[in-house]
């Protein structure tokens, strides 16, 4: 892994980034189109009660996208009780981050600390002139300076290959179709909707056969696409971290400082409080304490954090220190 | 016969002028980049030439037995500041992190000192400038190694130094400004 060029693997990350993206949008967009079609399909019971849902979802995906989009970096921050600081406030993790900013050949993203004794970090935005990196107090008060160090040129490495504006993407695919499927389930609890009146006599049966039908498959589809749809963040999140790792030691040459931090956050026992299901794909080493144990492979953000600490070791002794200029 | 072979050669031609333009825009964008990263480099000197008598003026007082240090550093920066052929301006930007060096050096002879906010504010501030010095050239390295690759790759090779584009010097340090990045900030 240390033997591939940088230049090659950090721009392919950025153009696999930049198509995955818009794919995603794609996808997603025709998905939410398909699921409110289904969903009014079965609520209303005729095409046109499909066209309204079909035109609901999306509405609903394209307003909850663009809102991410411009804006979901400050809600996740928000959401982790982040304060946005100067270089005065935290003079070494300003300075930590700027110098890592110069060897990333990125623009200075906005700095925030998250108030909160569990050492864990995490950066978000659209692209990297629109960056944060957040980190909290506890990783600050643990962490020694070639660590620190180590650590935001993980979050660099994220804000550098676009991996931010991906994963903020499919954080809104998750949410959507959650919400979505939610709406839809609850609305068929509470007794069938507002539509319902094909009971009554059914107005001629084979409406009412197919209104059965979508029934069946919006229901279907209401319990498997949001299953589906954290699978599929789940299985991205996982690749992009060994990457980050790999381009944060390409940064500051210092493979061991890094494996030392990775090491002291995955052993801190605290529980980081500002961190949800939501959020947890966005940290540098998953906060959901014994999830990761208990669901390992398929469900975990994160690959084992032993594996990358082992990788970076190797480095270290693989001799990538020796070519620092 | 004629007409299909006139359509493959038009074929032909056409991918290759539209590969070429490609080629061409990523030679200029990798040239560009290279550019981005040196100016980065004298932004930085510059600002440690800005930040340094600063950062002297609050530490003055705890070095009142130690002047020449402070002295040597305001000559090192008048020194580096004065402009230079590329070398000569290495050699003093070298004797400047080397007198910055000497100064921490100095600073663990006073154990009291070890635990004053204000010299390791100082400290963390001079030793952060050096990082950003020495990671600025770290990226322009970076960037002149993915633009000389490019021209030397083919297809690039053939025709890059028709269109003018030449490879780029690395960043190479002289002599003690090797040492002086390991000035160390605990």
């Amino acid at each position: 892994m240390s033997e591939s060029p940088y230049e090659g693997t950090f721009r392919e990350r950025i153009a696999v980034n930049r198509r995955n993206s818009l794919l995603l949008i794609a996808a997603f967009l025709a998905f939410v189109a398909v699921f409110g079609y289904v969903i009014g399909y079965a609520w209303v019971g005729d095409p046109a009660g499909a066209l309204f849902g079909l035109a609901l979802a999306f509405v609903v995906g394209t307003v909850s996208g663009l809102v991410t989009y411009y804006g979901g970096d400050r809600m996740v921050l928000a959401a982790s009780r982040a304060k946005e600081i100067s270089h005065d406030d935290a003079p070494v993790l300003f300075n930590v981050v700027e110098e890592m900013a110069i060897a990333a050949g990125l623009p200075m993203p906005k700095v925030y600390i998250i108030q909160d004794s569990a050492p864990n970090a995490f950066a978000t935005g659209r692209d990297p002139e629109h960056a944060s990196v957040a980190v909290t107090s506890g990783l600050l008060k643990k962490l020694s300076r070639d660590e620190l160090q180590g650590v935001i040129a993980h979050e660099m490495s994220h804000v550098g290959n676009f991996d931010i504006r991906y994963a903020m993407l499919v954080g809104v695919l998750v949410g959507t179709t959650v919400l979505i499927s939610d709406f839809f389930l609850r609305g068929l609890w509470f007794g069938r909707g507002f539509g319902g009146g094909g009971r009554g006599g059914g107005r001629d049966g084979g409406g009412g056969y197919v209104q059965l039908i979508m029934m069946v498959v919006a229901i279907v589809l209401a319990i498997l696409a949001p299953l589906f749809a954290r699978l599929l963040q789940l299985s991205i999140s996982r690749q992009r971290e060994y990457l980050a790792d790999a381009s944060a030691v390409r940064l500051t040459r210092n493979p061991k400082g890094l494996a030392d931090a990775l090491q002291k956050i995955s052993g801190d026992r605290e529980v980081l409080e500002a961190a949800n299901r939501a959020t947890a794909h966005l940290y540098i080493v998953n906060p959901v304490k014994g999830f990761e144990k208990r669901a390992k492979g398929l469900f975990s953000t994160h690959p084992p954090i032993e594996e990358r600490i082992a990788i970076l070791r190797h480095m270290e002794i693989g001799g990538i220190t020796q070519s620092a200029s | 016969m004629g007409t299909v072979l006139l359509i493959v050669l038009i074929v032909i031609a056409v991918v290759l002028v539209i590969f070429a333009i490609f080629t061409y825009n990523g030679l200029v964008r990798r040239r560009n980049e290279t550019e981005e990263a040196y100016r980065q480099i004298d932004v930085q000197l510059k600002r440690r030439y800005d930040l340094i008598p600063n950062l002297l003026e609050g530490v003055k007082k705890y070095f009142r037995q130690e002047q020449d240090v402070l002295t040597q550093i305001t000559q090192a920066r008048s020194q580096a500041m004065r402009p230079h052929s590329p070398r000569e301006q290495a050699q003093s930007e070298a004797r400047l992190s080397g007198a910055i060096g000497n100064l921490f050096a100095v600073a663990e002879n006073y154990p009291e000192l070890r635990s004053n906010t204000v010299l390791l504010d100082f400290q963390e501030e001079l030793s952060s400038t050096e990082n950003k010095i020495s990671f600025a050239r770290q990226h322009y390295n970076d960037s002149v190694s993915n633009y000389n690759t490019k021209i030397q790759s083919f297809p690039a090779v053939i025709f890059a130094r028709m269109m003018g584009f030449t490879e780029r010097e690395y960043f190479e340090a002289v002599g003690p400004e090797r040492e002086s990045v390991t000035v160390s900030y605990d």
